[in-house]
């Protein structure tokens, strides 16, 4: 179960985090003249603990990749009696970050974020090397989307 | 110093998450050797030209929930993709929309979008009903369900040993030229989207 903080934490502060030396008191002080009464170390606590159940990943940013280095998202059609094999290969590579069976023919969608485009190509490379199956490279073309977090009580 | 070599400690300081503790940014500050004000200043910038596209809570759907997830692909004719794209992008429970290359013949779907929902079902209505209102029945589609989760975590874009060792070239952060000619993807899975609407 949630509390009335930990939703209002899950869903309002996906954006727009204060750039304030204490921000968590300044989340404090916001939830407060919403008619909560919540210190810095609640605030510290409940992000804490969720955490720790695994309903956040982390608090901070989500970057734009293409400015910040090479990223792609790739996928591979594997044989069904190689799948956990093919998956910890492809788990393996450090800059794999997101690695998905799906419901389709090409069957393993992965995402690959390194320093540089170079990095990403050479990781796909080498996971056809080690795979000896062909990878599809799917680069980001244009993104349609403008990231405000998700909705989680609609 | 460089600015850009700044920005690479910096960034690779914060994407693994800010420190739960009453002053994080001073924190970050005390590891690279400049002024707390500066931290926060860079971030402001950095949100301010794209780079930060938000700064926040980064939740986790499947344990909050949203067991289902779907990759949409649609093939929709290159002269229309942008228009129709940004239709789907503005859905609520879309939560990524990206045009990819085609790769024929094994490949011919051009626009990615994620759709989450509590369950299988509720991704299929939450689909049936945008290709409804958006009149896109004429337009090929299907939608990937996810059946297993091997990885995901926060996309790691820089090494700190390597900023160290000087092997990473300088970032180009604010050049226009590459917002517009870079070919390279974008993030894909991470929790995305609208406002919201309570109901």
């Amino acid at each position: 179960m949630l509390t009335e903080l930990e939703k209002q934490l899950l869903n309002d502060y996906q954006q727009g985090m204060p750039l304030v030396s204490e921000p968590y008191s300044e989340i404090a002080r916001e939830l407060n003249q919403k008619g909560f009464s919540v210190s810095e170390n609640d605030i510290i606590n409940s992000l804490s603990s969720l955490k720790e159940r695994g309903m956040v990943s982390r608090v901070g940013p989500v970057f734009k990749p293409q400015k910040v280095g090479g990223s792609t998202l790739a996928a591979i059609a594997v044989p069904d009696e190689r799948m956990e094999e093919v998956a910890q290969i492809v788990n393996h590579f450090s800059q794999v970050n997101h690695n998905y069976k799906r419901e389709h023919h090409l069957n393993l969608w992965f995402v690959v974020t390194a320093g540089s485009q170079e990095e990403v190509e050479q990781v796909l490379k080498d996971i056809e090397q080690q795979t000896g199956l062909s990878v599809m490279n799917l680069p980001m073309e244009q993104d349609y989307h403008i990231d405000l977090g998700f909705p989680l009580w609609c | 110093m460089t600015l850009e070599l700044l920005d690479q400690q910096l960034i690779a300081n914060i994407q693994d998450g800010l420190e739960l503790t009453s002053k994080p940014f001073a924190s970050i500050a005390a590891q690279l050797g400049i002024s707390e004000q500066k931290v926060i200043k860079r971030m402001e910038q950095l949100k301010d030209n794209g780079t930060i596209k938000r700064l926040g809570v980064v939740v986790r759907h499947r344990e909050l929930g949203f067991k289902a997830n779907a990759m949409v692909v649609w093939d929709i004719p290159d002269d229309s993709v942008a228009q129709i794209a940004q239709r789907i992008a503005s859905f609520d429970c879309v939560t990524l929309c990206y045009q990819r290359p085609r790769r024929l013949p094994y490949w011919s779907y051009n626009l990615f979008s994620m759709i989450h929902g509590k369950d299988r079902d509720s991704v299929l209505e939450r689909l049936a009903n945008l290709v409804e209102l958006l009149e896109l029945q004429d337009i090929e589609h299907t939608p990937l369900f996810s059946t297993k989760c091997f990885k995901q975590r926060g996309a790691r874009y820089i090494d700190p040993d390597k900023i160290i060792s000087g092997s990473i070239s300088p970032l180009p952060l604010l050049s226009d030229k590459q917002k517009v000619s870079s070919p390279s993807a974008q993030e894909f899975i991470l929790p995305i989207v609208k406002n919201h609407a309570y109901g």
